[in-house]
C-alpha cells in the first residue's frame, strides 16, 4: 500500500532511542565549512525565527525572509494559552511517553509515530532555552514555573506567560535573531515575499521574491531552502489567523514537486468570537486556557435560546436546570477540556438543533461562562484571607481579582471586540479555522520531496494528525527550528562543502523570474470588475459550508466544481488596482488568492478521498450512533501525500502507510 | 447591535512615497456597522476606492487581534484612536456616532520616515534590537534546567508587564520629542528584572541607547504621554529603570 516515491527515513531501533541514535549516525558539516554554506529561511515565526537563529549560531550563512515590516510579527505572536512539554514539575504522572499518547491519540490516529515521540522527546529542552533566553513563564510563589491543563490530557503540562506565550516565545526567537542579525549571520529582508523556488539539477538552489515596498523581483540563492510560512486557515477567508497567512510559499514549492499531505486536515477552535455580520475580516481566538475555569453551555429549552437571541432574555437570568451544559454531560471525564475537534462538533450539534444564542445571520453561538468560577475562587480567597462568612459581593471581588490575574488580557480583548464583560455576562464563542495539521509532506529529517528543500512548523504535516492538541503547536514550531533541523539538515549540507556559492545568472533563476513577473503583469493588467476580497470571500463561503465543520460526498463534489468556477471567473474578472513596481498590498492579495483558489480545490479533493472520519475531518457518512468521528483504520491508517500534475484535480495521490508499533490503535474516547 | 448603521466623512492622509508631499483626501463612507472593527471599515473605504478605479489606502495592519503591533494609525489625533490600552486593530466602530468626521494619520516622528499612505518604516526598533535586544545564549539543548534557578515572582511579573510591548511605535508617535525610550526600556527592563540577564546588563543598556540615539530618536522629558498612549500599557517606571542601568553601567 505504501508508494514506492515516500520514503518516511524512519531510522531503526526501539522507538525511545531513533532520536539519539539518528543524531549519532548523520553526517556532521564541521565549523569552517559552514561558513560556506548559505540556508534560506522563508518565514520567522517560531519554526523559521528558531531555525534562523540557531543555524546561525552554528555557523552557516542564513537568509531569512517574511512579508511583515518585522520578523517580531509573525504569527505565532498570536498564540494565547501555552506551551506544552513533559517536564513533569507537577509530579502529577507526566512523562515523554505520555505526551507522546496523548499527541498521537489527540490526532486521532494519522501521525507518525517517530516524528511525535521525538517532538516530546526535546519538549523539555524548549522550556530550559527560552528561561535562559529571558522568557518570563508565569512562576508561582516559591519562584518556579507554573502550568496550566489543556484540552484532550489528564495532566497539567502547559506553560505559559499570561495569554500572550506566543508573544513572548516568539520575541525571545526575535531576540535570538537579532543577536545574529547584528553579526551579520543572518541577512534579514523584512517586507519580503517569496514568489516561487528556485531548482538546479533537481536540487532546491534558491528563491525569488518580491520586494514589497520597491516591487523589484530579486535573485536569492542557497544550498537549501527551509519553508517555514506556517498554515494555509484563510483558504476559509474567515478564520483566527492573520489578515497576511497564506498558502503561497508551500503552493510554490507543491507545484515544483514537494508533495501535499492531508490537506483536508483543518482544526476548527471551539472556543472564537462568533461572526458578527457580512463586515468581517477575520475571527478572533478566545484561548482553550479559558476552559479550564469556563463552563460552556446553551439553553435547555429552546424558546429560552429563542428569546436570548432576541434580546427578550439575559443569560445570567436562565436557571441553572435549564441550561446544558452539554460538554460537562456528554464527556464527564474531560468535560469542557474535550479536545478541540470534539467541543466544535458538540457546539455545532447543539446550534444545529436550535438552541444557538447569537442573532447573526446563522444563529450559531454557545456560552463560556466564568460565573461558578468566580465564585469558586472567591470563597477560596476568603478563607485564605481569614474570613469565614463573606458575603456575595466580597466573594465576587474576590473572585473577579483571581480571575483578572489568570485571564484579564482575554476578558479585555473580548470587551473591546464585543462590548460586553466577561466578569458580568458570559461569553459567546463559536468555532472557527484555526490551524491546519496538513501541510507539505516531509521525511523524518523534514526534507520535502524536494531535494534539499525544507518544510518545518505548521507548514508542515508531520506531528499532529487529524487534530492537534492545544498548546502543541508552539511546541511544534520551535523543536523544529531549536532542534530538530539544525541536526538533520547538516546530513545533507555535508555534501555541499565544496559546491561553493551558488550562481543566480543561470537559466533556471531567469525562467523562474520570467515566470513571475509574466503573473504579476497578468494581475495589474487584467481588466477585471471585483476587487481580490470580493473573490477570497465567495472561496470562504465555499470551503466553510461544505468543506468545514461537517462533510459529505455531495456537498464535497459540489465544492470542486465551484471552486474551478470561481478560479476561472477570477482570471477573468479580477481587477487589481496600482502598479507592479511599487507598494501594492493588492497585488500581493491577488498571488496570495489564486493560490489559494488552486489549495481549495485539492483540500477537498483529499476530504472526498478520505472516506471515513478522524479527527477534525468529519464526514457525514461515518459517525457512530453518538454522533462521533468513526475511523475506518482498515482503508485509511495513511498519510495521503498529493503529488502536483499540472492542475490541482489531475494531483497524483500517493499513500503513506502509518504504521502503529507502539500504540494500540483504539476508538478515542473522552467520556 | 447597539447602534444603527453609520455615514462618516473620514480625513486620509495620502502620500505616494518617503520624498513626496503628502496630503489629506477626503472620503465618504456609508452603511458602516457599529459591531465593526475600524480596520473593517477601512476594507470598507478600499473596496470603494477600488471599485470607483482609484488606488485603495496602503496601511499596516496584520494579526487583527491587538498583538503583531502592525497597525499604526493615528485617528483624530491620537495613536491609535479614541480606546484606551488598546490598538487599532481592537478600536470599533461603537466608539464612533454616525455623521461623524474622522482623521487618520500615519506615524510621524523623523526615526519612521513614511513608505506610502499610512504605513511607516519602523526598522529603526529591530536595528535597536540588534545592538543589545537579547541575552547571548546559543541553542543547545544542554543549558540548564528551567527551575534551577528560583526568580521572586514579583520580578517575574514585572519582567513580564515589561516584556508585553508589541513594537508598535505609538509611544515614539505620541512623544513630542519622539523619543523611544519606552520601547527601549521596556527591553532593558525585561532582562535586568531578571537573573539571565544580568551578565550582560552592561552592555546591553549601552548598546540599545546607542542605536536609539543614531537612529534620530528624542529625549525623554518625562511627560507621560506614552505611558497614556501605549495600547499594552507599558509602565513609565521602566524608564526610571533604564536610566538607572545606565547609570549604574558607568555611562551616567
Amino acid at each position: 500500500m505504501s508508494s514506492k516515491v515516500l520514503d518516511s527515513k524512519i531510522p531503526d531501533g526501539p522507538l525511545a532511542e531513533k532520536w539519539t541514535h539518528h543524531k549519532n549516525n548523520i553526517k556532521l558539516v564541521n565549523p569552517a565549512n559552514k561558513r560556506l554554506i548559505d540556508i534560506i529561511i522563508v518565514g520567522t515565526g517560531l519554526a523559521g525565527g528558531s531555525a534562523a537563529a540557531t543555524l546561525a549560531e552554528l555557523g552557516y550563512n542564513v537568509k531569512a525572509f517574511c512579508y511583515q515590516d518585522s520578523p517580531r510579527r509573525a504569527h505565532s505572536i498570536a498564540a494565547q494559552g501555552g506551551i506544552n512539554a513533559a517536564k513533569n514539575y507537577q509530579g502529577d504522572g507526566d512523562s515523554t511517553y505520555r505526551l507522546f499518547y496523548d499527541t498521537v491519540k489527540g490526532g486521532d490516529y494519522r501521525s507518525r509515530e517517530a516524528n511525535v515521540y521525538r517532538l516530546a522527546e526535546v519538549s523539555t529542552n524548549i522550556i530550559d532555552q527560552c528561561v535562559a533566553q529571558g522568557v518570563p513563564f508565569a512562576r508561582d510563589y516559591g519562584g518556579l514555573l507554573d502550568n496550566r491543563s489543556f484540552g484532550g490530557v489528564q495532566v497539567s503540562r502547559t506553560f505559559y506567560a499570561k495569554g500572550q506565550t506566543g508573544q513572548q516565545l516568539l520575541l525571545g526567537c526575535y531576540s535570538a535573531m537579532s543577536r545574529q542579525i547584528g553579526k551579520g549571520k543572518i541577512k534579514m529582508y523584512n517586507r519580503h515575499e517569496m514568489m516561487d523556488i528556485v531548482i538546479v539539477n533537481g536540487k532546491a538552489r534558491g528563491i525569488i521574491a518580491r520586494n514589497l515596498i520597491t516591487g523589484e523581483i530579486e535573485r536569492h540563492s542557497a544550498h537549501a531552502v527551509v519553508i517555514a510560512s506556517g498554515g494555509y486557515g484563510n483558504v476559509f477567508y474567515l478564520s483566527t489567523n492573520a489578515m497576511g497567512s497564506n498558502t503561497s510559499a508551500t503552493w510554490k514549492i507543491h507545484k515544483k514537486g514537494a508533495f501535499f499531505a492531508n490537506p483536508c486536515f483543518t482544526q476548527i477552535h471551539p472556543t472564537c468570537n462568533p461572526q458578527h455580520g457580512d463586515q468581517q475580516s477575520k475571527l478572533t481566538l478566545m484561548s482553550e486556557s479559558l476552559r479550564n475555569d469556563g463552563r460552556i453551555w446553551v439553553p435547555s429549552r429552546k424558546e429560552d435560546a429563542e428569546a436570548v437571541r432576541e434580546g427578550r432574555l439575559k443569560p445570567i437570568d436562565i436557571a441553572e436546570e435549564d441550561r446544558d451544559y452539554y460538554l460537562e454531560r456528554k464527556y464527564p471525564s474531560f468535560g469542557n477540556l474535550t479536545p478541540r475537534d470534539v467541543a466544535s462538533r458538540a457546539a455545532k450539534e447543539r446550534c444545529d438543533a436550535g438552541h444557538g444564542i447569537v442573532n447573526n445571520s446563522t444563529k450559531e453561538g454557545v456560552f463560556l461562562d466564568f460565573a461558578s468560577a468566580i465564585v469558586r475562587y472567591g470563597k477560596e480567597e476568603a478563607l485564605v484571607k481569614g474570613i469565614h462568612n463573606p458575603a456575595d459581593a466580597q466573594i465576587r471581588a474576590f473572585g473577579e481579582e483571581i480571575v483578572e490575574a489568570k485571564y484579564g488580557n482575554l476578558f479585555e480583548m473580548y470587551e473591546n471586540i464585543t462590548g460586553d464583560s466577561p466578569y458580568k455576562t458570559p461569553m459567546k464563542i463559536y468555532p472557527a479555522v484555526h490551524y491546519t495539521m496538513g501541510g507539505v509532506w516531509v521525511d523524518y529529517n523534514l526534507m520535502t520531496s524536494i531535494p534539499g528543500c525544507y518544510a518545518i512548523g505548521e507548514a508542515n504535516f508531520s506531528d499532529h494528525g487529524a487534530n492537534r492538541l492545544g498548546a502543541s503547536a508552539l511546541m511544534q514550531g520551535l523543536a523544529d527550528g531549536y532542534f530538530v533541523l539544525p541536526y538533520t539538515i547538516g546530513d545533507y549540507l555535508a555534501d555541499d562543502i565544496r559546491t561553493g556559492t551558488i550562481r543566480t545568472d543561470t537559466t533556471e533563476f531567469d525562467e523562474a523570474e520570467k515566470a513571475v513577473k509574466e503573473r504579476i503583469e497578468f494581475f495589474v493588467n487584467n481588466k477585471g470588475k471585483h476587487s481580490v476580497d470580493y473573490f477570497h470571500r465567495k472561496l470562504g463561503k465555499i470551503m466553510w459550508n461544505k468543506a468545514g465543520m461537517s462533510r459529505n460526498k455531495e456537498g464535497l463534489q459540489e465544492a470542486i466544481a465551484e471552486i474551478r468556477e470561481l478560479r476561472e471567473q477570477f482570471r477573468k474578472e479580477v481587477k487589481v488596482p496600482g502598479k507592479a513596481d511599487g507598494l501594492n498590498s493588492e497585488l500581493e492579495k491577488a498571488g496570495r488568492v489564486a493560490d489559494f483558489l488552486e489549495l481549495g480545490e485539492l483540500f477537498a479533493r483529499d476530504a472526498l478521498n478520505r472516506n471515513e472520519s478522524c479527527g477534525g475531518h468529519f464526514r457525514e457518512e461515518h459517525k457512530t450512533d453518538e454522533g462521533e468521528a468513526q475511523r475506518d483504520d482498515k482503508n485509511y491508517a495513511y498519510v495521503s501525500a498529493w503529488e502536483h500534475k499540472g492542475a490541482p484535480g489531475d494531483a497524483a495521490l500517493h499513500k503513506e502507510k502509518l504504521v502503529y508499533e507502539n500504540i494500540e490503535l483504539k476508538t478515542r474516547s473522552y467520556k | 447591535m447597539s447602534k444603527e448603521r453609520m455615514k462618516l466623512k473620514l480625513k486620509v492622509w495620502r502620500q505616494n512615497g518617503p520624498n513626496e508631499k503628502g496630503k489629506i483626501e477626503t472620503y465618504k463612507v456609508s452603511d458602516i456597522s457599529p459591531d465593526s472593527s475600524f480596520l473593517e471599515m477601512m476594507d470598507i473605504l478600499n473596496e470603494q476606492l477600488i471599485n470607483e478605479g482609484k488606488e485603495p489606502v496602503e496601511f499596516d495592519h496584520d494579526c487583527r487581534e491587538g498583538i503583531c503591533g502592525s497597525c499604526s494609525m493615528f485617528i483624530n489625533g491620537e495613536a491609535h484612536g479614541p480606546g484606551k490600552r488598546m490598538t487599532t486593530c481592537q478600536l470599533h466602530m461603537r466608539k464612533f456616532n454616525d455623521g461623524d468626521t474622522i482623521t487618520i494619520e500615519p506615524w510621524k516622528a523623523k526615526g519612521f520616515p513614511v513608505i506610502k499612505d499610512l504605513m511607516v518604516d519602523r526598522t529603526a526598533f529591530d536595528r535597536i534590537m540588534s545592538a543589545g535586544g537579547f541575552i547571548s545564549v546559543n541553542t543547545s539543548g544542554n543549558t540548564q534546567d528551567a527551575n534551577a534557578i528560583p526568580i521572586n515572582k514579583h520580578d517575574a511579573d514585572k519582567a513580564m508587564d515589561a516584556a508585553t510591548c508589541i513594537g508598535c511605535g505609538a509611544c515614539v508617535a505620541t512623544c513630542k520629542n519622539a523619543s523611544a525610550m519606552l520601547f527601549v526600556s521596556a527591553k532593558v527592563s525585561q532582562f535586568a528584572l531578571l537573573p539571565q540577564g544580568q551578565v550582560e546588563a552592561v552592555e546591553r543598556v549601552q548598546n540599545m541607547v546607542k542605536q536609539m540615539d543614531k537612529e534620530g530618536f528624542g529625549n525623554c522629558s518625562n511627560t507621560g504621554a506614552c505611558e497614556v498612549e501605549c495600547p499594552k500599557g507599558i509602565s513609565l517606571e521602566n524608564i526610571a529603570r533604564m536610566n538607572r542601568e545606565y547609570l549604574k553601567s558607568g555611562m551616567g
